[in-house]
């Protein structure tokens, strides 16, 4: 897979010259749109608002309080793996080990040690961010393909660990619950719902933030030199291998609290999130939201993972119980709706959902 | 005596998996850049075309005898097509991106397991084979189970045919050399995208047949079957270099023996990690495989 030949982003409509707004006060005023959204999902938790089709109940209920909180949860995660797929070109197969990481080790530290949670989530982190450190490190050495192939490996030696139980540490495939008297009060229980929503879209907004961040920094704009062509930035005097590790140790930290928000929205650490299927589902995400862009990730994994559940939920309705089996059985699957429409985005909408603006506008220029 | 030949004999009967696996996800990873993520959904539909063939829901094929060749022969000739399909209608328009293939390919990869468990269930279900095959035979004081040898016999045939296949044909000179230099045989005017197709079809075909005596092999036949033998087969193209059959099938004699040794002499599911650790350690020390080549 050489990305050196071709140099993406620059013949498909230009991101910055898109997006710059044009001088006067009504575009200056769109810039902030991200504050009002922000402010909507902030106060979403007293919000007796039905959203029918959307949600099963008001949205301020803890039902859809913990179906939203899972989707912000997800848009973040996938937002810091695009920080390895969409900003350095790595393509990693392993980001689910750290996310894991940071869900098992804290529960360990819990469970095992006994340790307060304040202290046990800190250490969680930190495992999960050295975890990354060690891992990237050996996994960096090699380039292209084999470097997904190595993070693979460790992520799948990571999950048959897991599933292997060690000292009864991992509960196997049943995964292990996390201590209730162990938590904070405000965290446990249907009733502080709100809470742990609120700690979901922190994070959201804290991946958001340190992602916007990294990218405009120094680092970042080494990232993207090696992203279009990394023998350039060697010629230039630079060793990529420390600016990818940054990259690497960088999103696996941010996964790693994602993975112990994880921890405290289903109550547990489950095998699942140790699996490959679990990164490749990640893939999906930031390629159907729009790679390398700032909203992209985010708006994907919001959106996959809204409409895992709610496909789910179609599924058992009604509505599609009374159709022909030719109909219902590919509707009942999500995982099969959403793969066809990946294909389908891969195939027709090249830079994901995040393009579709810009090349509807396109569109409309071209008719007018 | 009998436990060393038992687990040999297992060991290489997983690597024959492995290898109708690997064999053809080297190939089009070599001619095309493309690493496979459809190619454990191909093994699926090959192992649930012969289930369903051998279920008696084709005329003339079944359980026992012939109808049970009939029935591989339809799952295999069915996993081929898929593949075809596939190839056109999937990876071809992406020609130019190859990145996006192998997105398109995650996509199919989990689309198909999930069509296969909407349509029968994503309970395992049972295989029927012949009763020739069920059985064990006596080697070195051992019983060996009879499917392990049909899977070795298998990849040996598969692997003969390669070999003739790229050795002998024209068509196998075309392939041979686009896994070399694919801009070259462009230059020379001949057109890869027919070999691209067909290393499509003969990767699919191989992978069809391995999900077929998967099946006997497992002795039932679940839709997520497929996705994890294909991080194993994975492993088995790294060791192996990426391109080559040969190295392909050494690299899954390796690894299918020490899976299986290191699962029984360790403690179990050791084996599945000692694998994967070792092709870490591969790459890290020879980043171009056992056999010195990587696209």
């Amino acid at each position: 897979m050489s990305t050196a030949t071709r140099t993406p982003g620059r013949t498909d409509g230009t991101p910055a010259a898109a997006t710059a707004p044009a001088p006067g006060t009504g575009s200056r005023l769109l810039r902030w749109w991200p504050a009002p959204v922000l402010l909507l999902l902030a106060v979403a938790p007293y919000s007796a608002l039905p959203l029918p089709g959307l949600l099963d109940g008001p949205v301020g209920s803890p039902g859809s309080l913990q179906l939203l909180a899972t989707c912000l949860m997800f848009g973040a995660l996938a937002t810091g793996y695009d920080l390895l797929l969409g900003r350095t070109g790595l393509l990693s197969f392993g980001h689910a080990l750290y996310f894991a990481a940071g869900s098992y080790a804290t529960n360990v530290f819990l469970l095992e040690a006994g340790l307060p949670f304040a202290v046990a989530a800190v250490l969680g982190l930190c495992s999960g961010t050295v975890l990354a450190l060690l891992l990237g490190s050996v996994s960096l050495r090699v380039t292209g393909i084999g470097f997904s192939m190595v993070t693979l490996a460790f992520a799948q030696a990571g999950s048959l660990l897991v599933s292997r139980n060690p000292g009864g540490w991992t509960g196997g495939e049943e995964g292990r619950a996390a201590p209730a008297e162990a938590l904070p009060s405000w965290l446990v229980g249907i009733d502080h719902t709100a809470n742990l929503y609120w700690i979901a879209l922190a994070y959201l907004v804290l991946t958001l933030g340190v992602v916007r961040w990294a990218v405009r920094s120094p680092t970042g704009r080494v990232w993207e030199g090696i992203k279009e062509n990394e023998r350039r930035v060697e010629v230039l005097g630079l060793r990529p291998y420390g600016f990818k590790l940054t990259a690497f140790v960088l999103a696996g930290a941010l996964a790693a609290v994602g993975g112990l928000v994880h921890l405290l929205l289903t109550g547990g650490s489950t095998p699942q999130t140790t699996t490959s299927d679990f990164t490749l589902s990640l893939l999906v995400m930031v390629v159907l939201g729009g790679s390398g862009t700032r909203w992209g990730p985010m708006v994907g994994g919001i959106l996959y993972t809204w409409a895992d559940h709610r496909l789910g939920d179609l599924a058992g309705s009604g509505a599609v119980a009374g159709l022909p089996a030719v109909l219902r059985v590919p509707l009942s699957q999500p995982l099969f709706l959403l793969g066809v429409l990946f294909v389908a985005v891969v195939h027709l909408l090249p830079g994901g959902l995040a393009r579709l603006p810009s090349r509807l506008r396109r569109i409309r220029e071209e008719n007018r | 005596m009998s436990t060393i030949v038992l687990l040999t004999m297992t060991g290489l009967g997983l690597g024959a998996l492995y290898f109708l696996i690997a064999s053809g996800l080297s190939l089009i990873f070599g001619l095309m850049d493309v690493l496979n993520f459809a190619h454990g959904a191909l093994l699926s539909i090959g192992a649930y075309g012969t289930w369903w063939a051998a279920s008696g829901n084709l005329p003339g094929a079944g359980p026992g005898g012939g109808g049970f060749v009939l029935a591989v022969l339809f799952g295999t000739a069915v996993g081929t097509l898929a593949a075809v399909v596939l190839e056109l209608a999937v990876v071809r328009p992406l020609y130019t991106r190859p990145r996006e293939q192998v997105l398109a390919t995650v996509g199919v990869g989990l689309a198909v397991p999930a069509l296969l468990s909407g349509v029968w269930g994503s309970d395992a279900r049972t295989f029927p084979g012949p009763e020739a095959l069920s059985g064990t035979f006596g080697l070195l004081g051992a019983d060996v189970p009879v499917n392990r040898l049909v899977l070795i016999v298998a990849a040996a045939v598969v692997l003969l045919a390669l070999r003739l296949f790229l050795g002998r044909t024209r068509h196998g000179l075309v392939v041979r050399a686009g896994v070399e230099d694919r801009a070259m045989v462009t230059a020379l005017g001949i057109d890869v995208r027919t070999a691209f197709t067909l290393v499509f079809a003969i990767g699919g075909c191989a992978a069809a047949l391995g999900g077929a005596l998967g099946g006997l092999y497992f002795g039932s036949v679940d839709p997520r079957q497929g996705t994890s033998l294909l991080i194993f087969a994975f492993v088995v193209v790294v060791t192996g270099g990426m391109g080559s059959v040969t190295g392909a099938a050494v690299a899954a004699v390796v690894i299918g023996l020490v899976q299986q040794f290191a699962n029984y002499y360790t403690a179990a599911g050791l084996g599945d990690l000692a694998v994967v650790v070792l092709l870490a350690v591969l790459l890290l020390v020879r980043p171009r495989g056992l056999t010195g080549r990587l696209a």
